[in-house]
Formats: C-alpha cells, sequence, structure tokens
C-alpha cells in the first residue's frame, strides 16, 4: 500500500515542475501536468477511503525519510494513514482535481496560469502533508505550507491592491494562531518527550489532572496545551476572533476560494482537533473552551451573512458559520459528527463556490448581488447545481427517508450538542438552531437574489463595459465570447430594462462538469456515509476519540431536536422567499426600522475597525515610532550617519595640515625627529 | 685653548640656523637649498671634530662622504630648481604649494 506516497508527492512534483517550467512549458502543458497529477491522486485515494469504509484496512505508517535527531528530540518523515487521514485525502484530493478542472475554464484569459496552476497544486501538496503527518512537526509544516499557498493564491493578482492586502492579513493572522500552535507544540514537547502524535496521544490520559507553570501561574497541564493548540486552529479556520482574514481572502480567484477557504485548509483546525481528539478529551476546560468559541462563530458569522451583498462574502461568512458547527461538534465530543460536516461541507461549499464563481464568470466578473436577478434562465445549470448545493447546506431532507448532504451532518451535530447533557451544549445547540436559520435565510436569499427576480445588471460597472465594449484592466479579463457578444447586442440598443442589453453565457464544460460531480456529492455526501461516519466505531477505528455513549444519547434525543433543524430550515426559506420574492421593498423597509442593528452586523460587528484601532494603528505607531526615533533618530545618527560626519570633519581639519608648503612639511619632519629621539633618550 | 665644546657650540648654532633658515624663509627655494647645506656642513664639523677629539679617522672619512652627497642634492636641487622655475615663472617659497592635498 504505497500508493500513499504517489498521492501525496505527486501533486508536489507537478508544483515543482509546473512552477520552475512556467513559460517554458506553456499553458496548456502546465495545466494537463497538474491537473493530471491531481487526478491520479484522487484516483488513488478514493480505494484507501472505500477500503477503511468497508472495514477491511488497517491504519499504518509509510516511513519516508528521518528528518532530525537531536538528543530527545526525534522526528522523521512519515505518512499516517488512517480512517481520519484517508477522509481528508479524498476530500482534499477531490475538490483540488475537481478545482484544478474548474480553473481551466474560470482562469482562461489569466496571463499567469502556469504559476497559477503550480500554486494550486503546492497547496494540494501541503495539505496532504498536513492531514498525513505522523508527528506535529510535521503537521506544522504542512499548516505553515498551506499558509504559505493560501497567501500566494489570495495575492495571484498582485496587481490589485486590495488583493495584496488581503492576502498579507491573511498571512499575519494565522501567524497570530500559528504563535499558539507552536506553543502548544513546544509545549507538549516539553510535557511529553516527544512529538509523535500516537505517543502523546497515548500519553495525554495520564497527563490528566497535572499542573505547569505558564505565564508566573499554575495552570492545568493539558488545558494549556490543548487551548494553545486550538489557538492555531482557531486562525487556521477562522474561528471568532481570528476570523477577520476569511471574508477579505476572497479576493483570490473564485476557484481558489473553493479549494482553500471553503473546502480545505480552514478545515484544517477542525481536523487537528479531531486528530488530537484524546488530549483534549483529558480538559474539560479546554473542550468547553472549543464548544464556546464554535458556537459563538458559528451564530457570528451567521448574523454577518445575512447582510452581505457581496456573493462570494456571503458564502465566506457561511463558511465561518459551517466551521463553527464542526468546532461545537468537536467540543461536545462528537468528534465524527465534526469530520461528517467537514465531509459534507467540503463538497456542498465547493460547490456553491464554484456555482458563484460562473455566475461572476456569466456576470462579467461583477460580484454584487444587487446586480444580479434573474439568472435562472440565462444560466441554468448553474442554477440548479447552486440550488443543490443551498439544498445541501440549509439541510433540506426528511427524516428517515433522504436527505441532502446537510441534513446528516448538520441535524447529527446539533443532535449531539444537545444529547451531550452539558449546559454548553445545550446553549450550542440552541446557537446552532438559531444559525441554521440564518444559514436558510442568507443561502436562500443569495439564490433568490440571483436567480429570481427582474434583471438588475444595468447598475453593474462591469455590465456597462462589457456591454460598451469599453477594457478596463481586470487581471482575468472576461471571456472573449461575451465581448463581442457585447459589441453585437450594442448595435441594436438597450434592448430591455434592466438589462442593459448584456447576454449571461453558461459557463464553459470544464467548469460545468465539476459543477455536476460536486452536486452529486452535495445530494448523496451525507445519505451514503452517515452510517459509517456518525454510527460506525468500527469505521474510525481508534484515529479519533470515539464516544460510545455520547452516539448511543443522540438517538434518544426527543423528536422536536430532531425536527428542529429542518423546521428553521423551513422558516429561513420562508423568509427569505417573502422578504425577496413576495414583498422585496421588505428588506430596505425592515433596514430602515432597525439601521442600527443592520449597521452593526453589516460591518461585521466592527471587528476590522476595532482590531485596526486595537492592533493595526498601535503597530503602525509603534514602526513609525522605532523608524522615526529609532532608527533615524539613534541608529543612523550615532551609526553610520554620525561616522560619516565625523571623517568629513575630521578631513576639513587634516586638509588644513596638508598646506603644500615646504617648511610646513619640514617643520612637521622635524618636530617628529625631535619627538623620536627624546623618546630613544628619555626612554 | 680651543675645545671640543667650541666646536659643538658653532655647529649647534649652524644647525639651528640650517633649520630656521628651511622654516623661516619665505622668499625662495634656494635659500633652502642654502640651509640644508647649512645643516649638512653642521654635522660635518660634528663628524670631524668628534673625530679629531677621539683619534678615529672614521667620522673625517664621513665627513667625505656627506660632502660628496651635499654636492650631488646641490646640483639635483638647482636643476629642479631651473625646471621649476620655467614651468612656474616663480620660485618663492610661498607659491610652492602644489603638493596641497
Amino acid at each position: 500500500m504505497q500508493s500513499i506516497l504517489f498521492i501525496v508527492f505527486l501533486p508536489l512534483l507537478a508544483a515543482i515542475i509546473g512552477g520552475l517550467g512556467n513559460r517554458m512549458l506553456g499553458n496548456a502543458v502546465v495545466k494537463t501536468l497538474t491537473t493530471g497529477a491531481l487526478f491520479i491522486a484522487c484516483a488513488l485515494s478514493w480505494p484507501i477511503f472505500l477500503s477503511f469504509l468497508g472495514g477491511n484496512a488497517e491504519a499504518h505508517v509509510v516511513p519516508v525519510l528521518k528528518w532530525v535527531q537531536s538528543g530527545a528530540l526525534t522526528f522523521d518523515w512519515a505518512l499516517r494513514v488512517d480512517t481520519l487521514t484517508a477522509v481528508m485525502l479524498v476530500v482534499i484530493t477531490t475538490v483540488s482535481a475537481l478545482v484544478h478542472l474548474y480553473s481551466w475554464g474560470y482562469m482562461e484569459e489569466d496571463p499567469d496560469q502556469p504559476r497559477f496552476f503550480a500554486y494550486l497544486s503546492l497547496f494540494t501538496f501541503a495539505m496532504l502533508m498536513l492531514v498525513t503527518a505522523d508527528n506535529l512537526v510535521q503537521m506544522f509544516f504542512g499548516w505553515e505550507g498551506v499558509g504559505l499557498a493560501s497567501y500566494l493564491l489570495i495575492g495571484f493578482w498582485f496587481k490589485k491592491p486590495t488583493a495584496n492586502a488581503a492576502a498579507i492579513k491573511a498571512f499575519v493572522v494565522n501567524r497570530v494562531g500559528d504563535l499558539g500552535f507552536m506553543l502548544g507544540i513546544f509545549g507538549t514537547f516539553l510535557v511529553f518527550g516527544t512529538v509523535s502524535i500516537p505517543a502523546i496521544l497515548e500519553a495525554a490520559p495520564g497527563m490528566a489532572g497535572s499542573t505547569i507553570g505558564f505565564l508566573g501561574y499554575r495552570f492545568d497541564t493539558m488545558t494549556v496545551l490543548c487551548i494553545l493548540l486550538f489557538i492555531g486552529a482557531m486562525g487556521k479556520s477562522a474561528q471568532l476572533g481570528l476570523h477577520t482574514w476569511l471574508p477579505d481572502a476572497m479576493e483570490g480567484p473564485t476557484p481558489v476560494s473553493a479549494l482553500i477557504h471553503a473546502a480545505t485548509m480552514v478545515t484544517a483546525g477542525v481536523f487537528m482537533v479531531c486528530r488530537l481528539s484524546p488530549m483534549f478529551e483529558t480538559s474539560p476546560t479546554a473542550l468547553s473552551f472549543v464548544t464556546f468559541i464554535g458556537a459563538a462563530t458559528c451564530f457570528f458569522a451567521a448574523t454577518v451573512g445575512t447582510t452581505q451583498w457581496d456573493i462570494k462574502r456571503v458564502i465566506a461568512y457561511s463558511t465561518c458559520s459551517q466551521l463553527g458547527y464542526m468546532f461545537f461538534a468537536a467540543g461536545v465530543g462528537a468528534y465524527g459528527a465534526a469530520m461528517f460536516h467537514l465531509f459534507t461541507h467540503a463538497f456542498f461549499k465547493a460547490l456553491l463556490f464554484l456555482g458563484a464563481g460562473s455566475v461572476i464568470h456569466a456576470m462579467h466578473h461583477e460580484q454584487d448581488m444587487r446586480y444580479y436577478g434573474a439568472l435562472r434562465k440565462e444560466i441554468p445549470l448553474t442554477f440548479w447545481a447552486m440550488t443543490a448545493g443551498t439544498l445541501a447546506i440549509t439541510g433540506v431532507g426528511l427524516l428517515g427517508v433522504f436527505g441532502f448532504a446537510g441534513f446528516y451532518s448538520k441535524d447529527a451535530i446539533l443532535e449531539a450538542a444537545f444529547a451531550s447533557g452539558k449546559e454548553l451544549g445545550v446553549f450550542a445547540f440552541w446557537t446552532g438552531v438559531i444559525a441554521a436559520l440564518m444559514t436558510s435565510f442568507y443561502s436562500w436569499r443569495l439564490v433568490f437574489l440571483t436567480f429570481f427576480g427582474k434583471p438588475r445588471w444595468a447598475g453593474s460597472e462591469h455590465i456597462q463595459h462589457a456591454v460598451h465594449g469599453d477594457h478596463h484592466d481586470h487581471p482575468a479579463e472576461e471571456h472573449a465570447g461575451a465581448e463581442t457578444e457585447g459589441h453585437h447586442e450594442h448595435g441594436h440598443g438597450h434592448a430591455a430594462e434592466g438589462t442593459a442589453g448584456y447576454h449571461p453565457h453558461e459557463s464553459p464544460l470544464s467548469m460545468l462538469i465539476p459543477l455536476g460531480v460536486l452536486t452529486l456529492g452535495a445530494v448523496f455526501s451525507g445519505f451514503l456515509f452517515q452510517r459509517g461516519f456518525i454510527e460506525d466505531a468500527a469505521f474510525w477505528n481508534g484515529a479519533i476519540f470515539y464516544n460510545e455513549h455520547l452516539m448511543h444519547a443522540m438517538h434518544e434525543v426527543p423528536l422536536w431536536v430532531k425536527l428542529s433543524a429542518t423546521v428553521v430550515m423551513l422558516l429561513g426559506l420562508l423568509t427569505a422567499w417573502f422578504a425577496y420574492i413576495r414583498k422585496p421593498d421588505l428588506p430596505g423597509r425592515f433596514v430602515e426600522q432597525f439601521s442600527v442593528l443592520h449597521k452593526f452586523v453589516y460591518n461585521k460587528w466592527y471587528f476590522d475597525e476595532l482590531y485596526n484601532f486595537l492592533f493595526v494603528r498601535p503597530a503602525f505607531w509603534f514602526g513609525r515610532m522605532f523608524w522615526k526615533i529609532g532608527d533615524i533618530g539613534i541608529i543612523d545618527r550615532f551609526g553610520p550617519n554620525g561616522a560619516a560626519w565625523l571623517v568629513d570633519r575630521g578631513a576639513v581639519v587634516a586638509k588644513k595640515v596638508q598646506s603644500g608648503y615646504l617648511y610646513s612639511y619640514a617643520l612637521v619632519m622635524l618636530l617628529g625627529l625631535v619627538g623620536a629621539i627624546s623618546w630613544v633618550m628619555v626612554g | 685653548m680651543i675645545g671640543i665644546e667650541h666646536y659643538v657650540v658653532v655647529s649647534s648654532i649652524l644647525f639651528v640656523l640650517g633649520v630656521l633658515g628651511i622654516f623661516l624663509n619665505r622668499k625662495n627655494v634656494i635659500v633652502i637649498l642654502m640651509a640644508i647645506e647649512l645643516i649638512l656642513l653642521a654635522v660635518n664639523i660634528n663628524l670631524v671634530a668628534f673625530s679629531s677629539f677621539l683619534g678615529d679617522l672614521t667620522g673625517q672619512v664621513f665627513a667625505m662622504f656627506v660632502l660628496t652627497v651635499a654636492a650631488g642634492e646641490a646640483a639635483i636641487g638647482l636643476a629642479i630648481l631651473v625646471i621649476y622655475f620655467r614651468g612656474r615663472g616663480t620660485i618663492a617659497v610661498d607659491d610652492v604649494n602644489r603638493m596641497k592635498g
């Protein structure tokens, strides 16, 4: 079973060849190479997953290279394959392969395609490295690798200042989380004397109850370690407090948002918590913290999602919120449910993002939903794919019959939260239900605004540009076909009010195939894999902490708990339908009525402003102080500039000695001679 | 009786005159050459006087060397002076400052 080596290293190979070959190899070669590598990796991943699902595979470790042997600190490069890894493998390789394929169409006009595809493959490699890690340091390697790839891809259109700023923001905010993760790794090594994950997990229960000195106080060892590690997860998974980078990351190309900021990288934190679940289980405090942060994020992000106009930002906040679900599932001990939601979420969220990309592609890079409308007839395939994604995320389904992916995973999480019996679990349950209501509302709002109603395209600058054939310097130029079509239509004048004479086009086949495959995933992944993920302890086979009691209790919850998610889903759907189709003037009036509340939510609870005030501006102030006073005022003044000044002044004095008059030289010589003689005579 | 002290005093006076001639002279370069000659002669007097006083001929032989070198120095110095005068049109010491840095 060495196929894991191919799965992990083929994307790396493709990234290196494609990245270094770049323009030398040309678009077609690099695209084929990277996409091919990913499809092979994907084809190799599914058998591994299915063999774990069928229960005829054992967890094993494939050694790769020796890495560090320094005293007590020894660890190697090794690929760990167990159920948890297998789940992540199929998620990563499948979504990545589809996103590669999708990018053929989406990035067709981009001048830097080889670079883009190389980055995508590099990201996939780093992510695979993360999920196959057998020790914390290797996990950290993957962790930083995906951070790097994320930075590169968010800033892919580096000529756009906003993209650059977003890339830097993502990197810096992640760095805050990474500091926690690093401290967690150091602390783990300090306590356990090893960074090997199996060894740590085995020793963790024995450490429960011990204390450790930290920041001058004594704390429970496991609580400190778990919270530090969880801070890392918060950064990567955009949890409340460290979430600010995720919405801004939407500046990157849409396929990137689908792959990195929806399906894979942002779930790394959930994966990490699940991987270390036996460790987290030793600290109830840390678990409560995880639950609380998860529930809070879930609620917060859902509220913001209801007010945003940018189609990608709505989905970004939705991702943030869904990650919150996963975390509070993990926090109450339902790691299987967390992983299940991660699995289904990867499909439907990637689908939603790629669908949004398809809409953006059709609408000439307009992302504001206020300028959409009535696209159902124009791009029907995208519409159906998006609808399937929305049905999946809102959790449509009939108990005991069939449901879309989110129906199973979200219900499992809510039931587990309720059944956990902890106060915080019930709190998380209610927050989750309210968030589910808002999820349904903003998801359907997105669909209604985009695909229903009357066309409102005329207001969009992008559309106007397309229609009038103006060339703008957007990095990813619109499809050439749409451009000529625009010219053509212009000849007929403005045909209908609202459309500005623009005709959206359905995306090319390379974009529709991934949409189709992901639609299948969004529809069936919940139904098919529900048994394995949630009910089958043998499936996990020790890869995560399996709480038998909780899983049992989940089935005992009252019927109203099981139905609650469906009820609020319908409620959200009805509200959205009423507000955006039946009475389109209602949202405006509502906003007027509650303008303070709306402003607060619309501005993302003023988190950016708060951080700007608390951290960014003081950081700039410090920087400026050190620059003006420290560097220019002290170091430069007394350092290089001081030395230069001294030489300059000295030269002026020394110049006077060099009079050029013979007698003055002779005098100096004489004085020197006298001095030398006196020295000899006296000494 | 004229003793060694007298010779030493005379040569010292000559030496100091020579040195001052170099420093205090602002007129022309020939005076400097003459002053150098004066210094060398002062040294010669010393050499000869001590040679005679100590009964060692080495000092007088050395004085002959010094005279030879002085003659050569005067020749070269005057030659440079002539060339210099052709070039600059003056040999006033205050104008000779081309070595200025």
